[in-house]
Order: C-alpha cells, then sequence, then structure tokens
C-alpha cells in the first residue's frame, strides 16, 4: 500500500470512508463487510469479475441503494442515510443515461438548473464543459444524434459540470470501439489531473485499471481480495486469484513449486520474467527443461507454451523487439523443440492461497508493507517505488 | 438480391419479396375492406342522414338534401348549453384520470416489485372484464342518499353529491381510469431507472425528476391515455342516464332523437359534434408531435 494514499498516514479526511459496508439481494452478498478508504483526489479503480459486487458499491456510494449494515462517509460526513440529491458525488453511467428529451447543452447545465444558477451562467459553464470534452458544435443535438464516444463525453461533462467532489464511473469505456477506448482512457486520467477530482473507476478491463490507477481494489465475490499500486497488483498478487485475473501467470503449487523452484507454497512467475534458451546459461538459479508445445504470435510479442519435464505447461513472453527476425519467421517451426526456461529468483512471487480476504481490509491501525510476498522474496519489495 | 436467388423461387414471389408495400397491401386488404365497409360506409351513412329531413306526418326519413339539421344544432341554445357540458364534463373526467392515473402508474412501474406489478397490472385489468353497466349501477349505489359514500363522509359533515353532474364524471372518471393507467405505464415502462437516477444524482429531488425528466418522456403516453377517456366521456349517454339525475350531455339528446322524438337526421347531426371535437382535439395533440412518438 502507498504511504501516498493512506489516509491515516497523512492525517487526511478521505474522501470516502465505507465501513462493515454490507449489501445482500436475497440470498446473495452482493457485498460483504467492505472496509475501504479512499483519498482525497485518487484516481482509484476497482477491478474485478462479472458479478463480484463492484456496480454495488458504486450504488451504495450514490445512495441509489441502501446498504444491509454499514456506512458510507464522505469526507468525514456520515451520508448513508441521505438521498442521492443530497451527496456531494456524481455518476458516469454505463448507458450513459443521458436525458433524451433535451439538447446537449441542456443535458449538460441540468445539474445547474436543478441548483438554481441563472440560465446565462449555467449555459456559459455547460459550453466551457462542452469544450473541455472537445464537443464544441454539438451543443443543439440530441443524444441519439450522437456517436457512442461523444455520448461518454456529454455524459462526462454532465457530470463533472456540477464540481463534485467524488466523481462514480461504471464501466465509461465499455461500449467502446479499442481505439476510443484507449484515446478516452488518456482523456478521461488528462482531466481527472486537471479538476482534481476523486475518481472511483469501475471495470473489468485489467489493463485499463493497471493504466489509469493510483490504487486498484480486486473484487471477488463481494470482497476486496487485493488493494494496492497496480505495480503492487501486478508484481506482488497475493493470491492465486489475483495472480491470474490481473494479466497471465504461472502457478506453481506445493510440490512442483519444491521442485522446480526449490521453495513451497503456491507460488507464480509472470510469463514475461521467463526467458527460453537451447542450454542452460548459467545466469540463473533456476533452470528447467522443457519442449515448445505452442507458439502464438501476437504482434508486439510471441507466446510460447512450453511443456516442462517435471510435468507443467507455463506460458513465455517473449517480446518481438529483443527476439532476433529469424525466430520470429519460422514460428512454427520452434514446435517440438527442446529448451531451458530461466527466470531470476526475484520473479518468484509468493502467494496467499487461502484466497487473502484479510488483504483488502484498509485497517486503521498503521502497518508495514502489507504485500505477502515482501518476507519471503525480498528483492521483489526494493522494486516497489 | 442475386440473380441465383431469385431464378430458383417463383417470379410472382420474387416480385412481392422486392415490393414490400404491395405485400403489404395484400396482407392488409381483406380487413381493410372489411373495416371500409362495415366503419367507413357506416360513418358515412350517418353523415349523410344529418342531410335529410323526417317527413313530420309519417315519421319516415325523407331523402331530401337540407341543412336545417346542421344549423339547428349549431345554432340552438339547448345544443350549444349541452355542447358545452359534454366538453367541459369530458375534460375534467380526463384531468381526474390523469391525476388519478399517474401516481398509480408511477407505483406499478417504478416502485412496485415484479410480482406486485402483475398483479396491479391485473386489478387494474379487472374492472374491464365487468359489464358496464354493473359498473354504473354500482356507483348509483355507492352514490344514493343511503350509500356507501354517504355513509362514508357523513360522520365528517359530509353528504353524497347524489344524482347529477357531479355523480357522472365520478362514475365516468371511474370508468375510464383503466385506459389512461394503462398507456401511462406502459410509457414508464419506457422510461429507464437509469435517467430517474441520473436525476437525483444531479440533485434534482423526486418532484424536480418528476417535473423535468418524467413528465416530457411521458407527455405521449398521456395524451394517448387522454384520447381515451375524452372521446368516451363525448360519446357516453348511458351512465348519464343512469346516475346523471335530470342533467344532458350530447349523447342523451343524440339517444332521445333516435328513440323518442324519431328523428334520426337531427340526431345523426348532434353526434356530428363529438366527431368534430375529437377531429380538433387530435389535431391539436397531432401539433405538439406526440401521436409520433407513440
Ligand atoms: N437489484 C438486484 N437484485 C438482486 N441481485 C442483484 C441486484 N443487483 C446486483 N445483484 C447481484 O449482486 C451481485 C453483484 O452484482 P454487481 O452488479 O455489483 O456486480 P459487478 O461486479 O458490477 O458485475 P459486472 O462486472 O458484471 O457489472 C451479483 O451476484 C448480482 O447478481
Ligand atoms: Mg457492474
Amino acid at each position: 500500500m502507498s504511504p501516498r494514499w493512506t489516509g491515516e498516514r497523512t492525517g487526511r479526511t478521505p474522501a470516502i470512508r465505507l465501513r462493515g459496508l454490507t449489501k445482500t439481494f436475497g440470498s446473495v452478498n452482493a457485498v460483504d463487510n467492505l472496509d475501504l478508504d479512499i483519498a482525497e483526489g485518487e484516481f482509484f479503480s476497482m477491478l474485478g469479475p462479472s458479478g463480484s459486487g463492484k456496480t454495488t458499491v458504486l450504488r451504495v456510494i450514490a445512495g441509489f441503494e441502501q446498504p444491509t449494515a454499514g456506512t458510507v462517509v464522505l469526507r468525514g460526513q456520515d451520508v448513508t442515510a441521505k438521498a442521492p440529491f443530497d451527496r456531494d458525488v456524481n455518476t458516469v453511467f454505463q448507458d450513459y443515461a443521458l436525458f433524451p428529451h433535451m439538447s446537449v447543452i441542456e443535458n449538460i447545465a441540468y445539474g445547474l438548473r436543478v441548483r438554481g444558477v441563472a440560465k446565462a451562467e449555467r449555459l456559459a459553464r455547460a459550453q466551457e464543459a462542452l469544450e473541455v470534452v472537445q464537443l464544441r458544435g454539438f451543443a443543439q443535438r440530441k443524444p441519439s444524434e450522437l456517436s457512442g464516444g461523444q455520448r461518454q463525453r456529454v455524459a462526462l461533462a454532465r457530470a463533472t459540470v456540477v464540481r463534485p467532489k467524488v466523481l462514480l464511473l461504471d464501466e465509461p469505456l465499455g461500449a467502446l470501439d479499442l481505439k476510443l477506448r484507449e484515446q478516452m482512457q488518456v482523456e478521461l486520467k488528462e482531466l481527472q489531473r486537471s479538476l482534481g477530482i476523486t475518481f472511483i473507476f469501475v471495470t473489468h478491463d485489467q489493463e485499463e485499471a493497471l493504466t489509469l490507477s493510483d490504487r486498484i481494489a480486486v473484487f471477488n465475490a463481494g470482497k476486496v481480495v487485493q488493494l494496492g499500486t497496480p505495480t503492487e497488483i501486478y508484481e506482488r498478487p497475493s493470491s492465486p486469484f489475483v495472480a491470474a485475473f490481473v494479466g497471465t501467470s504461472n502457478i506453481f503449487e506445493d510440490a512442483l513449486a519444491r521442485a522446480v523452484l526449490g521453495r513451497g507454497g503456491t507460488n507464480s512467475v509472470r510469463p514475461e520474467r521467463i526467458s527460453l534458451h537451447s542450454a542452460p546459461t548459467g545466469e540463473s538459479t533456476i533452470s528447467a527443461a522443457g519442449t515448445i508445445a505452442e507458439v502464438i504470435y501476437i504482434g508486439t510479442a510471441t507466446r510460447i507454451i512450453v511443456d516442462l519435464d517435471v510435468g507443467k505447461r507455463i506460458t513465455v513472453l517473449e517480446h518481438n523487439a529483443t527476439a532476433s527476425v529469424e525466430s520470429r519467421a519460422s514460428v512454427s517451426d520452434r514446435r517440438g523443440e527442446r529448451v531451458h526456461a530461466e527466470w531470476p529468483p526475484e520473479a518468484i512471487v509468493a502467494l496467499d492461497s487461502d484466497s487473502a480476504a484479510t488483504l483488502g481490509d484498509a485497517a486503521p491501525a498503521p502497518q508495514g508493507p502489507v504485500g505477502h510476498g515482501a518476507s519471503i522474496a525480498p528483492a521483489t519489495a526494493s522494486k516497489i517505488p | 438480391m442475386t440473380s441465383e436467388t431469385s431464378a430458383r423461387t417463383h417470379p410472382a414471389s420474387a416480385f412481392l419479396h422486392r415490393h414490400v408495400r404491395v405485400r403489404l397491401g395484400l396482407l392488409l386488404s381483406a380487413p381493410l375492406l372489411w373495416l371500409g365497409l362495415v366503419y367507413i360506409a357506416a360513418l358515412a351513412a350517418l353523415l349523410i342522414t344529418a342531410f335529410w329531413t323526417v317527413d313530420t306526418f309519417t315519421g319516415q326519413v325523407r331523402i331530401e338534401w337540407t341543412l336545417d339539421n346542421i344549423v339547428t344544432v349549431i345554432s340552438g341554445s339547448l345544443y350549444q348549453a349541452v355542447t358545452l357540458r359534454t366538453v367541459g364534463v369530458a375534460v375534467v373526467v380526463t384531468l381526474i384520470d390523469i391525476a388519478v392515473a399517474l401516481p398509480i402508474a408511477f407505483f406499478m412501474a417504478k416502485v412496485a416489485s415484479k410480482r406486485w406489478q402483475r398483479i396491479l397490472v391485473i386489478a387494474v385489468l379487472m374492472p374491464l372484464w365487468a359489464s358496464y353497466l354493473v359498473k354504473a349501477y354500482a356507483w348509483r349505489s355507492v352514490l344514493s342518499q343511503d350509500g356507501i359514500f354517504a355513509w362514508l363522509v357523513e360522520p365528517f359533515g359530509g353528504s353524497t353529491p347524489g344524482y347529477g353532474l357531479h355523480a357522472a364524471v365520478i362514475t365516468l372518471a371511474y370508468l375510464w381510469l383503466p385506459y389512461v393507467i394503462l398507456p401511462i405505464y406502459a410509457g414508464l415502462e419506457r422510461v429507464p431507472d437509469s435517467l430517474l437516477e441520473a436525476s437525483g444524482d444531479l440533485g434534482a429531488n423526486s418532484w424536480r425528476t418528476f417535473r423535468s425528466v418524467v413528465l416530457p418522456l411521458l407527455w405521449p403516453a398521456i395524451l394517448a391515455g387522454s384520447i381515451f377517456s375524452f372521446s368516451l366521456t363525448l360519446g357516453d349517454y348511458i351512465t348519464v342516464n343512469i346516475v346523471g339525475g335530470t342533467s344532458q350531455l350530447l349523447g342523451n339528446l343524440v339517444y332521445t332523437n333516435v328513440g323518442a322524438a324519431n328523428n334520426l337526421p337531427l340526431a345523426s347531426a348532434i353526434s356530428l359534434v363529438p366527431i368534430a371535437i375529437i377531429f380538433v382535439y387530435l389535431a391539436a395533440v397531432r401539433r405538439t408531435g406526440a401521436l409520433s412518438n407513440l
């Protein structure tokens, strides 16, 4: 956990503090006893598989849903019982929820109109917001006359024009194609920086979460299974679930770990940390012989599946910038080739196999580095800024 | 359409496939013919009869073209008064129905659980399965001097309105309520919940959300419902007969002229009045653009 973002350390009141938050639908525990502090100005992402409770947390923060138990505190003020219009948070909805009977400019000015801002001023401010999202000239269009990306930007302008302290975004880029998505990611990040608003961003796209966030909470079954910076989440996943969900991991369990890595427990190695050689180089202490089973060319890199002799199939990612052109030219020829997979000891991350449920709780008590891997593989700790 | 597929199919069916309008025309021709004969022809007959006259001795309709009936209806003070009263009753009934239907429909569409939603839809439809006459007579009994209404309000110093225009308005509003609730309910179902949430999220309280988001989106549905209650009231005569006391609406004038007075041409002329009013109403509704959104 980066000291930058822990309210306890800086002594600042967090933008949002959730305590014991629980929401049940019938027999489903959508959110299960969640404790979370989100700092002022933070770009905070909630990442998790479908149905893990991300949207529910967002809806409880916004006030659309009453929690079964627990409290929502906004900047030191308990708002659990307050209606959405009494909360200083705004939402960018997954389906944008633009008012179809209003023009773009009316949509954006709506929040100001409701607050009784005079017409001239609210139109000026709406126009300004429209320019921030680069939609000048679209003011008089109806939402139905806009493309998906344009609608998304209108929704963003509508939610930010009222200057909320916290902006909740529920998979706002979900409906966009890859190119537009990447462009909007950059724009979102810039907008967040220039406005200085706390962003709580829900996504199930791990790459998006890694690129955009200051911190990420990985959700599973209504609980936060790991909380940390993108580097921490990626480099030091705390459980097999996180290791597998965020990026690809080669997971070695007890017996296999002892055989290959020379240590027990559940361990993970990222595919890009593994290199393949025709003979042991002697540079690394860890070397395992195997046979190439499959070679998959994916543009920037090549994914190579290797069957280790110890009976484990691993994935290796070879960047095409570093690999020789000859080896790329004849990818299929490499199938069946004998290789030695090697990786440095610091690439091994010990995983807490019992799901690390307690990790997610941002316990108020001061604590040292949270990563469970740190005590076993000290080399990785130094890599975290 | 490629040449291979059309070559293998029958030329006629290929032609129909390409000419959607012709296909549609053929499909609809039978029901349209029926509608044309029964509905349009009957209406035309009515229109024409209004320009005929009645033999005062024999009481037979004589085909003798005249504008007398129309002039009588337009200039006669009785007809003017009854027309105004009828339109007034129709407007009041429509307003009452909209005012009552909005919260009920809102509850059904946005508040009630799925289970309750189904139960409520059935509850709203149920009165439509009972005979119109039964319902009108039920209200006659409810509103009588020793009826339930009197029994309910008398402890608070109220009294039953008795039989008259008020009773007619109440009964008509009750009778047409389902026809107003259902389109509004359907319209509300089409308004996504996220729009209401977005409005609240941006700082609007419930009333504001209703005024600025729900109502504008619901206009077409409300107008559709109002067409039902308005036009059904304009044409009604039975309810007024049963609970209306001595007051008369246009429907009653038509009824007496067809029956007791045996003056079919005049009855036709009177019945043209509500038709004309409905056309004006529809034109007004059309101007708001609501019909194109239905
Ligand atoms: N209104 C509701 N009624 C009943 N169950 C619900 C309701 N809303 C959510 N749930 C359940 O709560 C759990 C969490 O749902 P939620 O929408 O928060 O997931 P999510 O993490 O946002 O998933 P996704 O990535 O698919 O959007 C799911 O099991 C879902 O079925
Ligand atoms: Mg969701």
